[in-house]
Formats: structure tokens, C-alpha cells, sequence
């Protein structure tokens, strides 16, 4: 036994891979097309997500049995919102570059579909504890996702990775690009993000036949 | 014990082995399987899948060999090593062994890496699902070379083959379960991956890229640019999209097809035979064809009204290509090569023969609405197939659905 019980550890372990929120959910999808042309912006939206889902969770947890069921919709936003203007206001104080980069999107993790179901599915039904863990496991679950993806292209549509160039020089012509390789403008695309988390589901589904549906 | 019959003894005892899918791939690329239907019902028809793609790519080969001769024909007119070629599409200006050889050593890498990365793709899939290799790839994979620029780097080409081949196709089923049409899928992927190279007025005369290259290291080093001219191979639908005019060409070169353009598709008057021979053969469907056609002119018309009643002023940036004769959108760009070839891609186009009208026509029409209203991307039918290509199976689902409706309220109507 480890720090955590077995049923805990699940809570964590789940959403990494059987039951991914990106790939297996297909919740989140629309920030996971838009920011990931940088690995960096990638990262820090899955920051924030992390941030935001494991603090509402706990919030909405521990006020779960005072929370009328009418209006709980309208409870659960005001908490995301506010969780979001603080990630926004600390991005813009000390990472302005990239809050510029990520733009609105960070205003839109209020309707990142994952937050608001885990909120729905379990943090209403769960004590504070749990609902950390199913926080932040969810958030690591969309993190990886958003992070493969985001190392893709830009690996291959910009040769950078981070902002460092790794595959050469595209202008000078040094390292691969002396040997004719061109950056893949594609990849900056957001089809193309649909397309390499559609292959990541694809690669999924091959290794473990029981997530394929009929 | 002749060839065709050991070679099918050779599969019967080799019949579990792994690699056998690989063997009777090409195996029946060659000959007919020694096998025939045991039960079920039996159709008897001479043109199964293969002998269908066999017409297509008959059809095609006026078009490769044109092309080739048309590259040749493009880079010593461009190095300036040879006249304009004067007296019509047989000028045996044009016709020359020289040119010929030049085009054919620089488009057969092209078929070469089209065919290899695709079949050997399509094998390794049909291994891994334990099924014959289709024939599917046949066609496109002769397609793709006549829709790409001829300066094409061949490993851009290759990338673009396997990503076509197994996002385009093999994801949804293979053969016969795709959306999009897979030789657009690759030219699309091309398109929008590498740009630099896909458009612009250096990618379609073979050389031209090169000089720009010289002419750069000349001026870095400071030595003399004499002889070092650039080039300019721009395609006539680039021109126009600057509001350039034709640069010079009549209107019989466009039909000739002896313009710079995408290696296969320049020649209107081939492609206008193998559309004819296609209808002829019935493999492909009129309807589809006339049908675009029709959509083409009548978008032409529209932007043809706009200019003469005065909406548009000159200096728009449309107004090139608006002011472009109807009826030249048929002849210019990649809008017969696409119409023949590529929207009557029976797997991808609509299936009900009012959908196809229906289909076609608003192929025709996209294709040049797109030509005009985006100047970035001159080459609008390739976009303009796609799209339809995703709602042909709408435009099929209605057209049964009012079918069904109609034949009810006659069910109707009788029994009242």
C-alpha cells in the first residue's frame, strides 16, 4: 500500500488511459485542436486545467450538500469563472506572451466540457478527497493528450520544440534542413490536431479491444 | 504446367503462411485467382473492379504522355532554348523526342514513389487484416502524379501518399468505404502542408526553382548573372488571380493544353476524349460530368453579369478572374482534369442518378466560386470535390427519402 488506497490510485490512473477524457470521452476537444501548435502553450493550458478542475472539485465537493439542485448549473459556473479570472490575471501578470498566445481560450476553459461533467459526475456525489484526486487525475488524463499533440506539431510543423530549434535551421539550411526537409505547414492547422488525436484514439483502441464500441 | 497454374499450386501449399496476402496481391495484379464463386446468387458481368480501374488508367495514358512532353516542352521554352511551337496541337515543334525524354525522366520518379509507397502501404494493411490487396490504388495511385507540380520533391510526395493512403482510406475500411477521394486527399495534404511548393510561378516549369536557387548563390558570391535570367513559369489561373491576364496564351493553347500547369491536367482536348471514351466505356457517369459543367458556366455567368453591370470596379482583386470569359474556367486550371477524373470517382461521388445531377452541378459551381473568391488558392476544384465528396452521401439520403415519399402517397392514392 502506497500513499493512496487502491481505489484512490484508480481515480488517478483511470483517466490516463482507459478512460481518457479526450480520447475516450471526447470532452474538451475544441482547446485541444486550438492551442496545440506549441508545445509551451499546450503545457500551460494544461496547467491551468489542472489548477481550475482540482480546486473546483473541491470547492463544488464540499458544497455539495448545500447546493440547490435547480440552480446548481449556475453554482458550479460562478466557481469555474472564478477559478478562471484567477488563472487568466496570473497568466497575464507573469506570462504575458504566452496569455496572448493562448488568448481566449483561456476565458473558454469555463466551457471545457471535461470540468463541468467531472463537476456533474462526480464531484457532486463525492467527498473533497476524492474529488481532488478525480480532479487532477482528469486533468493529467487531458494533459497527456494535449501535450502528445502538442509535441507533434510542433516538432513537425515549426522544428521547434519549447521555442528551441531542434531539427536545424529552416533559413540558414542547416541539419536536416540541408537535405531538402521543409517544415510541415499542416501541422500548424487545426485539421491536422483532429487528425493526430484521431490516430492517438486509433492506437488506443488497437492495444486494448474493449474500449472499441460495436 | 504453364505459369498461371503453378503459380497458383505455389499459393495452395502455401496457404497459411503469413506473407500470403503479400504474394496474392501481386499475384492477382497479374492474373485472374484460379477461384471460383461456390454459393449465393451469381451475377455475370465482364467488368469487375479491376477491369473498371484498367479503363480509367487507359484513359489516363494519353494524358501522362502529354504531360511528359509538356514538362520537356516547358523547361527549353523557359531556358530559352527553344521557339514558341507554332502550328496547333500536333506542332512538331512541340512533339520532339527531346522534350519527351526530359519530361519522361523527370515524371516516372513521380508514378515510381506514387505506386511504390501506395501499394506497399496498401499491402502492409491487407496483410495485417488477412484480405486480398484491392485493386483501389491503381487509379489514384496514376492520379496523383498528374495532379502534382512537376518540381514535386519526391520524399514530400511520398509523405503525402502515405498520409492520403491511410488517413484517406484505410482508416475508414479500404477500398470502396472512403469518403474523399484519396488522390485529392494526397494533393490536398500537399496543398496545405507544403505551400511554397504547391503554388506560386516557380513550382510548375521543371527548373525553375533551381534557377531562383542559382540566382541567389550569385548574388551572395557577387559573381555575374549573366545567363542567369529568373523564371517565371506562372499557370494562367495564377496570372489571372493577380489580375495579370492569360501572359500571352490564346485560348487554343489552353485547350491544347501546351500552358504550365500540374503535370497531366493542362491538356483540355485529352482529357475532353477521355471523358468521352469513360461515358462511352459507361464507367464514368455523364451525368456527373454535365452536370459540373453546367454548375462551371453558370457560376461563370454570374461573375460575368457582375462585371458588365458595373458592380466590380478594375482594381478589385477579383476582377481578374471574374472578367474571365465564361467559358475559359473549362479550359484553364485543373477544372476538366478534376470533372473527368476526380468527381466521378465512384466510391466518393453521390450514387442515385438525381443525386448525382445535383452533385456535379454544385461541383461545377464551388469550384469556381472558389477560384474567384479566393485568390490564395487559385485551384478551386480540388476543394470544391472534397467538400462535395463529404455530402454526397446527404444529397443521396434525400434523394431516396423524397423517392420513398413519393411512391407512398401514389401507395396511397390507390388504395384511397
Amino acid at each position: 500500500m502506497g500513499l493512496l488506497s487502491k481505489k484512490d490510485a484508480a481515480l488517478i490512473k483511470d483517466p490516463l488511459a482507459d478512460n481518457n477524457p479526450i480520447t475516450i470521452q471526447v470532452l474538451g476537444i475544441c482547446s485541444a485542436l486550438a492551442i496545440t501548435a506549441e508545445l509551451e502553450a499546450s503545457i500551460v493550458m494544461s496547467i491551468s486545467v489542472l489548477f481550475v478542475l482540482g480546486v473546483g472539485n473541491v470547492v463544488i465537493s464540499l458544497m455539495r450538500n448545500i447546493i440547490p439542485s435547480k440552480i446548481r448549473i449556475i453554482v458550479q459556473l460562478i466557481v469555474v469563472a472564478t477559478l478562471v479570472i484567477i488563472v487568466d490575471l496570473v497568466l497575464k501578470a507573469f506570462a504575458y506572451e504566452l496569455s496572448k498566445t493562448l488568448s481566449v481560450f483561456v476565458g473558454l476553459i469555463i466551457t471545457n466540457c471535461i470540468i463541468m461533467g467531472r463537476f456533474e459526475a462526480f464531484a457532486l456525489g463525492n467527498g473533497p478527497w476524492k474529488s481532488f484526486l478525480d480532479g487532477i487525475g482528469n486533468s493529467l488524463g487531458y494533459a497527456v493528450i494535449l501535450i502528445i499533440v502538442g509535441f507533434f506539431r510542433e516538432l513537425l510543423g515549426s522544428g521547434t520544440l519549447l521555442g528551441i530549434p531542434v531539427l536545424g535551421d529552416p533559413i540558414e539550411k542547416t541539419g536536416l534542413y540541408a537535405l531538402g526537409y521543409e517544415n510541415n505547414g499542416f501541422m500548424l492547422l487545426s485539421p491536422m490536431a483532429l487528425i493526430v488525436v484521431g490516430i492517438i484514439i486509433w492506437i488506443q483502441r488497437t492495444r486494448n479491444k474493449d474500449l472499441v464500441e460495436d | 504446367m504453364g505459369l498461371k497454374s503453378s503459380l497458383h499450386n505455389f499459393r495452395e501449399k502455401n496457404k497459411d503462411k503469413k506473407w500470403l496476402p503479400a504474394f496474392s496481391a501481386i499475384h492477382t495484379f497479374l492474373f485472374l485467382p484460379n477461384e471460383t464463386t461456390h454459393n449465393g446468387t451469381h451475377i455475370k458481368a465482364a467488368d469487375d473492379l479491376k477491369r473498371t480501374m484498367n479503363i480509367v488508367i487507359m484513359a489516363m495514358i494519353p494524358c501522362l504522355l502529354f504531360g511528359m512532353v509538356n514538362a520537356g516542352y516547358q523547361h527549353h521554352l523557359a531556358f530559352g532554348e527553344i521557339q514558341q511551337a507554332t502550328g496547333g496541337f500536333l506542332s512538331s515543334d512541340f512533339w520532339t523526342l527531346d522534350n519527351f525524354t526530359v519530361g519522361f525522366w523527370k515524371v516516372i520518379p513521380l508514378v515510381v514513389v506514387s505506386y511504390g509507397v501506395g501499394l506497399a502501404i496498401e499491402i502492409l494493411f491487407a496483410m495485417k487484416n488477412k484480405h486480398e490487396v484491392e485493386e483501389g490504388y491503381l487509379v489514384t495511385g496514376m492520379l496523383v502524379p498528374l495532379i502534382v507540380p512537376i518540381d514535386t520533391p519526391l520524399w514530400m510526395l511520398a509523405v503525402a501518399v502515405a498520409f492520403g493512403v491511410v488517413i484517406g482510406k484505410e482508416v475508414f475500411g479500404g477500398t470502396g468505404m472512403n469518403i474523399l477521394n484519396p488522390a485529392l486527399t494526397i494533393r490536398a495534404f500537399l496543398f496545405f502542408a507544403y505551400p511554397t511548393w504547391m503554388s506560386g510561378d516557380k513550382v510548375w516549369v521543371y527548373g525553375a526553382k533551381a534557377r531562383d536557387e542559382a540566382i541567389a548563390v550569385a548574388k551572395e558570391a557577387g559573381t555575374s548573372l549573366e545567363g542567369l535570367d529568373a523564371i517565371s513559369g506562372e499557370t494562367i489561373l495564377g496570372s489571372l488571380a493577380q489580375n495579370k491576364g492569360v501572359l500571352g496564351h490564346d485560348v487554343m493553347d489552353m485547350f491544347y493544353g501546351i500552358i504550365p500547369g500540374s503535370v497531366g491536367e493542362t491538356s483540355t482536348l485529352l482529357i475532353l476524349l477521355a471523358g468521352l471514351f469513360l461515358i462511352f466505356t459507361k464507367i464514368g457517369s455523364w451525368r456527373i460530368m454535365l452536370s459540373s459543367v453546367i454548375g462551371a458556366l453558370a457560376m461563370g455567368l454570374i461573375f460575368n453579369a457582375v462585371v458588365s453591370s458595373g458592380l466590380i470596379s478594375e482594381s478589385s482583386k477579383f476582377y481578374g478572374l471574374m472578367n474571365t470569359e465564361f467559358w475559359h474556367h473549362l479550359l484553364i486550371g485543373g477544372f476538366a482534369f478534376g470533372t473527368v477524373f476526380m468527381a466521378t470517382d465512384p466510391v466518393t461521388a453521390s450514387q442515385t442518378n438525381k443525386g448525382k445531377w445535383i452533385y456535379g452541378f454544385l461541383v461545377g459551381f464551388i469550384s469556381i466560386m472558389i477560384r474567384v473568391f479566393n485568390p490564395a488558392y487559385p485551384e478551386g476544384v480540388m476543394l470544391a470535390i472534397l467538400l462535395m465528396n463529404v455530402f454526397a452521401p446527404t444529397i443521396d439520403h434525400y434523394v431516396v427519402q423524397g423517392n420513398v415519399k413519393k411512391r407512398m402517397k401514389r401507395l396511397k392514392v390507390k388504395t384511397a
